[in-house]
C-alpha cells in the first residue's frame, strides 16, 4: 500500500507502485478531471502538480510521489494564481470542448507561480507540451497574460 | 449548467433522464412540450402526452431551473449556449435560469431538420434547429401567458414577461411559470405563435458567456471517459495492426498471470482485456502475444493508393453541373483562346485525433443493455449495439455526454459497436478505452481526395472551367438517401457552387473507394474542393501575371456579398503592403482564399515564412467573415480562431499513410497537432448580416489551408500540389 496526498487529502493506493498516477487518480480515486489524451507525454492534458510544479501524471509512477503534495485541476482552485487562472478563462471564454483545459490551466498555474510575468516566449516554452485539438491557444495566450495583470 | 442525467437525482424541480423518458414529469407536475412516450414505454399512471410530437425542447418545473433539452450535442463548438438562448430568448428567461439536459435517442422528436436522422455535424446546428427551438421556446410561453390571462381575465396581449415571471402591470398582479406550468401543461398548444421580431432580442446577438465552461475550468465536467460506474471494470483493446486482419491466434495466458487483470476477450477481429483499471488492461495487452491473418489489404500502399485514385480520375464520371458547352472549349486545347492551364491537388488521409480518445462504457445485464458515451449520433449508436445484442433499439438506453472534441470523429456506430461486443462477454458494466495509438489506427479517416482542374483563361476572365473530385463517398453509406444519382453531394460541395463567375462549367464527380475506412472529418467536402479550387484561382492568376486578389475580384462582380467578404480580409490584412520579415525564415509570403459553403461566406489572408530547409511557419492569419444572423458572436470568433488552428495542423502536417495495410502513424509524435509556439496571431472580423445564418464550426478549417497554400506558393514560387507540404519540395537547393 501507498499513501499520496492529493488536493490536502491522504489515500491509501492499491494499485502497483510502477502505476502512473494518472489512472490512479482517475481510475482508483475518481478524480476525473486529470485527463488521458496520449500516455507517451507528448499532450500534456493529464497535467498535475507535485509540490507546485508542473509534472506529466501518465509519466510518474505513484510509487515515485512519495511525501510530496499533488495538486490537480479539482483543487488547483483554492491556490491564489489557480483560481485567477480560472477566472481569467472564464472572462475570457478559452474553453471550446474543454478536454484540456484541466491540464492547460494546471501549466499556466504552474508558470505564473514561477514567472508572475511571462512574455510570450516563456508562454510558448512552458505551455507547447500542451496540445489542444479545438486550437484554444490564442485565448490561452492572452489568458495567461490577462491571469497575470489581475 | 448541463447535467449529466446520471448525475442527477430525482427531486423537486430536477428532472432525470429516466423521469424524462417515463413520464416522469407527472410526480415533478409541469409542463412538458410534446414528450409523447412510445406506447410501449409509458407506465399507467403516465400523464397525457402534451404538445404532441411538435416539439420535445422545454420542461418547466413547478420551482428551479427550467430544463431545455438540447437536440444537437456540445463537443465544444459552443452550441448548448447557443440552442439554450433560442429558447430562453423566446421563453423570457435568463441563460442562469436553466439547465441543459441531452436529448435522448428518439429521432421522432430529436431527429435533425436537414439530415432527419438525429445527428450533431456539417456546421448545421444553427441553420437547423434556430427557428424550431425558438418555437418551442415561443410555444411554451404563449401557453403559460394563456394560463395567467385566463385566470385574471385579461387579455394575453395585456401581459408581460420577464425572466420566467408574467406580469399584468395594469393591475400589478404576477405569477411565476412554475406556478401555471401544470395548468399551461394541459393545453393544445397553438400551431401559429409569432416569434420576436430581431429588434426586440435580449440574448441572440449578445456575446453570451458559455454554460458549459464553469464545470470545465475546475475539472468537473463528466465526458464519457470520466464515467464510472458501480463494480465497473476497464478494458483495453487491439485491433488487427492490418486493417481489416483477422485474428489468428492468442494465449490468454501470459495477461492473465499480470496483477489487475480479470479477463481476455477474443473476438474475431479485437482482442480486449479487462482490468481493475486502465492501466492494468493496457499492461495486459502489451504481454500478449497475438498473431493475425492481413487479409485482402495486405498489398495497400501509399503510393498505389494515390496512384489508383489518380488513375480512377481519368475515367468516367456523374455530371453534376454543366452550364454551356466547357468540355468542348476545354478540348480545343492550347490551340484555343487565351491561356489553357491543368493542375491535379491531392488530399490525404487524416485523423480525427480528439483530445478525448474514443470510449464507451457498456453494461449489458437482464436483456438491456445501458451505454454511456459521448456521440454525435445517439440513435446509430442505440441501433448498432441493439443489433449487435439481438435485441430492440428500446432495450439500449444511450446515457450522452459532453465531448472533448468531436471534429466528425464522434458521428459513427463503430466505437459504440465494438465496445458492446465487448462488454457482451463480461459480468457487470465496463469501460473501454482506445490508447491513442489504436484511437489513431482504428479512425474512419477523412477520405484521400484527387481533385482536377482545368480552364481557359481569355483576358483575365475565366471562360471555361472543368473541375473533377474523385474520392469515396461517405454519404451512400452514412445517409442513403442523400447519395442521389451517383453524386455525393458532400464530396462535391465547394466545387458545384462556388462563389466566382466561370464561364462554360462542368463538375463531375468520379467515386472511388479502396478498402480504407473513411468518414467525415472536419471541414468535410469543402476541404478538399475549396482548397482545390483557391490553388487553381492562384495558379491562374500566376500565369496571367495577375495579383490573385485582383483576380478574383475580377470574377465577383456579380457576388457583392463575396467581394465585400475578400475586400474585407484583403483590407484588414493589408493586401499589396510588402510581408513583413520573420526571423523564422528568409522567404516570406502572402496568400488569400475565399469560399462560400456551409452557408457562409469567409475570406482569409495568411502570412508565412519558409526556412532555407522548407520548413513553414505560419506567422499570421486575417479571417473576414459573414455568417448571416449571428446567436453567439464571440462563439463564432471562438469557432474561426480555433478551425484555424485545426486547418494549419492539416496543410503542414497531418497525413496517415499505409504501408503493408497498417496505418503508419500512431501518437502525437507521428500525428503532429498544432502547437502553441507556432500558432500565428489570428485576427477575425465578422460583417454584419441580416441573412440567414450559416455554420461555423468547419469553415474556419477549410478557409486557411489554401490561403496558407497560396502564400506558401507566393514564398518560393512552387506550388505544392498534395498535402500536407512538404518540405523537401520547396527547401532552397531544389
Ligand atoms: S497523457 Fe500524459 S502527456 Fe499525454
Ligand atoms: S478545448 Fe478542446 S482540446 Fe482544448
Amino acid at each position: 500500500m501507498t499513501a499520496i496526498t492529493v488536493n490536502g487529502k491522504i489515500y491509501e493506493v492499491a494499485s502497483e507502485a510502477r502505476t502512473p498516477l494518472l489512472w490512479v487518480l482517475r481510475d482508483e480515486l475518481g478524480l476525473t478531471g486529470t485527463k488521458f489524451g496520449c500516455g507517451i507525454a507528448q499532450c500534456g492534458v493529464c497535467t498535475v502538480h507535485v509540490d507546485g510544479v508542473a509534472v506529466r501524471s501518465c509519466q510518474m509512477p505513484v510509487g515515485t510521489v512519495g511525501q510530496r503534495a499533488v495538486t490537480t485541476i479539482e483543487g488547483v482552485g483554492s491556490t491564489t494564481v489557480g483560481a485567477r487562472v480560472q477566472k481569467a478563462w472564464l472572462d475570457l471564454e478559452v474553453v471550446q470542448c474543454g478536454y484540456c483545459q484541466p491540464g492547460q490551466i494546471m501549466a499556466a498555474a504552474a508558470l505564473l507561480a514561477a514567472n508572475p510575468d511571462p512574455d510570450d516566449n516563456a508562454i510558448d516554452a512552458a505551455m507547447s507540451g500542451n496540445l489542444c485539438r479545438c486550437g484554444t491557444y490564442v485565448r490561452i495566450r492572452e489568458g495567461i497574460k490577462h491571469a497575470a495583470r489581475s | 449548467m448541463p447535467l449529466d442525467p446520471e448525475e442527477r437525482r430525482d427531486g423537486a424541480g430536477r428532472l432525470s433522464r429516466r423521469s424524462l423518458l417515463r413520464g416522469g414529469a407527472a410526480a415533478l407536475g409541469g409542463l412538458v412540450l410534446g414528450i409523447s412516450l412510445p406506447a410501449k414505454r409509458a407506465r399507467a399512471d403516465k400523464p397525457r402526452a402534451v404538445g404532441a410530437a411538435m416539439n420535445a425542447f422545454v420542461h418547466i418545473p413547478t420551482q428551479g431551473s427550467v430544463s431545455l433539452i438540447m437536440p444537437a450535442v456540445e463537443m465544444g463548438q459552443g452550441v448548448y449556449t447557443s440552442q439554450a438562448m433560442c429558447m430562453a430568448e423566446e421563453l423570457d428567461i435568463g441563460l442562469d435560469q436553466i439547465e441543459a439536459i441531452h436529448a435522448p435517442p428518439d429521432r421522432e422528436h430529436y431527429g435533425h431538420p436537414i439530415f432527419y436522422v438525429q445527428a450533431t455535424g456539417g456546421s448545421t446546428t444553427t441553420m437547423a434547429w434556430t427557428e424550431p427551438l425558438r418555437k418551442a421556446g415561443a410555444t411554451a410561453r404563449a401557453m403559460l401567458v394563456s394560463v395567467a390571462a385566463a385566470e385574471w381575465n385579461v387579455p394575453a396581449a395585456e401581459l408581460v414577461t420577464e425572466r420566467g415571471v408574467i406580469t399584468h402591470t395594469a393591475s400589478g398582479r404576477a405569477l411565476s411559470y412554475g406556478e401555471v406550468a401544470d395548468r399551461a401543461g394541459r393545453l393544445q398548444p397553438p400551431t401559429d405563435v409569432a416569434l420576436k421580431s430581431p429588434d426586440r432580442f435580449r440574448l441572440i446577438g449578445t456575446r453570451a458567456r458559455r454554460i458549459d465552461t464553469p464545470d470545465k475550468v475546475v475539472g468537473r465536467t463528466v465526458y464519457g471517459i470520466d464515467v464510472i460506474r458501480p463494480g465497473m471494470t476497464f478494458a483495453a483493446l487491439m485491433a488487427s495492426p492490418v486493417l481489416g486482419g483477422k485474428l489468428d491466434h492468442v494465449d490468454e495466458a501470459p495477461a492473465l498471470a499480470m496483477p489487475g487483470v480479470r479477463q481476455v476477450v477474443v473476438l474475431e477481429d479485437i482482442v480486449a482485456v479487462v482490468g481493475d483499471t486502465t492501466w492494468a488492461a493496457e499492461q495486459g495487452l502489451c504481454a500478449l502475444h497475438m498473431t493475425w491473418s492481413p487479409g485482402a489489404n495486405a498489398s495497400l500502399d501509399q503510393a498505389r493508393l494515390w496512384a489508383d485514385t489518380e488513375t480512377a480520375s481519368t475515367g468516367p464520371g456523374v455530371t453534376v453541373r454543366k452550364e454551356g458547352d466547357a468540355a468542348g472549349k476545354l478540348a480545343a486545347g492550347k490551340r484555343g483562346a487565351g491561356t489553357l492551364i491543368e493542375a491535379s491537388y491531392e488530399l490525404p488521409f487524416l485523423a480525427h485525433a480528439s483530445m478525448e480518445v474514443q470510449n464507451c462504457t457498456v453494461h449489458v445485464h437482464d436483456g438491456v443493455c445501458e451505454i454511456w458515451v459521448g456521440t454525435q449520433v445517439p440513435g446509430y449508436a442505440q441501433a448498432g449495439a441493439a443489433q449487435v445484442l439481438g435485441i430492440a433499439p428500446e432495450k439500449v438506453t444511450v446515457n450522452n455526454h459532453l465531448i472533448g472534441g468531436g471534429f466528425g470523429g464522434r458521428l459513427e456506430a463503430a466505437p459504440v459497436v465494438t465496445a458492446t461486443r465487448i462488454a457482451q462477454k463480461v459480468a457487470g458494466p465496463v469501460k473501454v478505452i482506445w490508447s491513442r495509438e489504436q484511437d489513431i489506427r482504428q479512425d474512419m479517416f477523412r477520405p484521400l481526395y484527387h481533385n482536377r482542374l482545368t480552364a481557359r483563361v481569355e483576358n483575365g476572365r475565366v471562360t471555361a472551367w472543368h473541375h473533377r473530385v474523385t474520392g469515396p463517398s461517405i454519404l451512400a453509406r452514412w445517409l442513403p438517401p442523400a447519395f442521389k444519382d451517383g453524386i455525393d453531394s458532400d464530396a462535391i460541395d465547394g466545387a458545384a457552387e462556388p462563389p466566382y463567375a466561370l464561364g462554360e462549367m462542368l463538375v463531375d464527380y468520379v467515386r472511388h473507394e479502396n478498402g480504407v475506412p473513411f468518414s467525415f472529418w472536419r471541414g468535410v467536402g469543402p476541404n478538399s474542393t475549396v482548397f482545390s479550387v483557391e490553388s487553381f484561382l492562384d495558379l491562374l492568376a500566376r500565369k496571367t501575371g495577375t495579383d490573385p486578389v485582383t483576380f478574383r475580384r475580377g470574377l465577383l462582380e456579380r457576388n457583392p456579398r463575396a467581394l465585400a467578404v475578400l475586400n474585407a480580409a484583403a483590407a484588414k490584412a493589408g493586401w499589396g503592403s510588402p510581408v513583413p520579415q520573420s526571423p523564422f525564415g528568409r522567404r516570406t509570403g502572402r496568400g488569400v482564399a475565399l469560399m462560400h459553403a456551409f452557408g457562409s461566406l469567409l475570406a482569409c489572408v495568411a502570412e508565412v515564412a519558409v526556412t532555407d530547409g522548407g520548413d513553414v511557419r505560419v506567422t499570421k492569419v486575417v479571417v473576414a467573415a459573414d455568417v448571416g444572423r449571428v446567436i453567439n458572436p464571440d462563439t463564432v470568433v471562438a469557432q474561426i480562431q480555433g478551425g484555424v488552428v485545426f486547418g494549419i495542423a492539416a496543410v503542414l502536417h497531418n497525413r496517415i499513410t499505409l504501408a503493408g495495410g497498417r496505418v503508419e502513424q500512431s501518437n502525437f509524435n507521428d500525428y503532429r497537432l498544432l502547437r502553441i509556439n507556432e500558432t500565428p496571431a489570428i485576427e477575425v472580423e465578422l460583417l454584419s448580416s441580416t441573412q440567414s445564418s450559416g455554420g461555423i464550426g468547419e469553415p474556419g478549417t477549410v478557409i486557411v489551408q489554401p490561403a496558407v497554400a497560396n502564400a506558401v506558393f507566393a514564398a518560393t514560387g512552387t506550388q505544392l500540389t498534395r498535402m500536407p507540404l512538404d518540405a523537401s519540395l520547396i527547401a532552397r537547393s531544389v
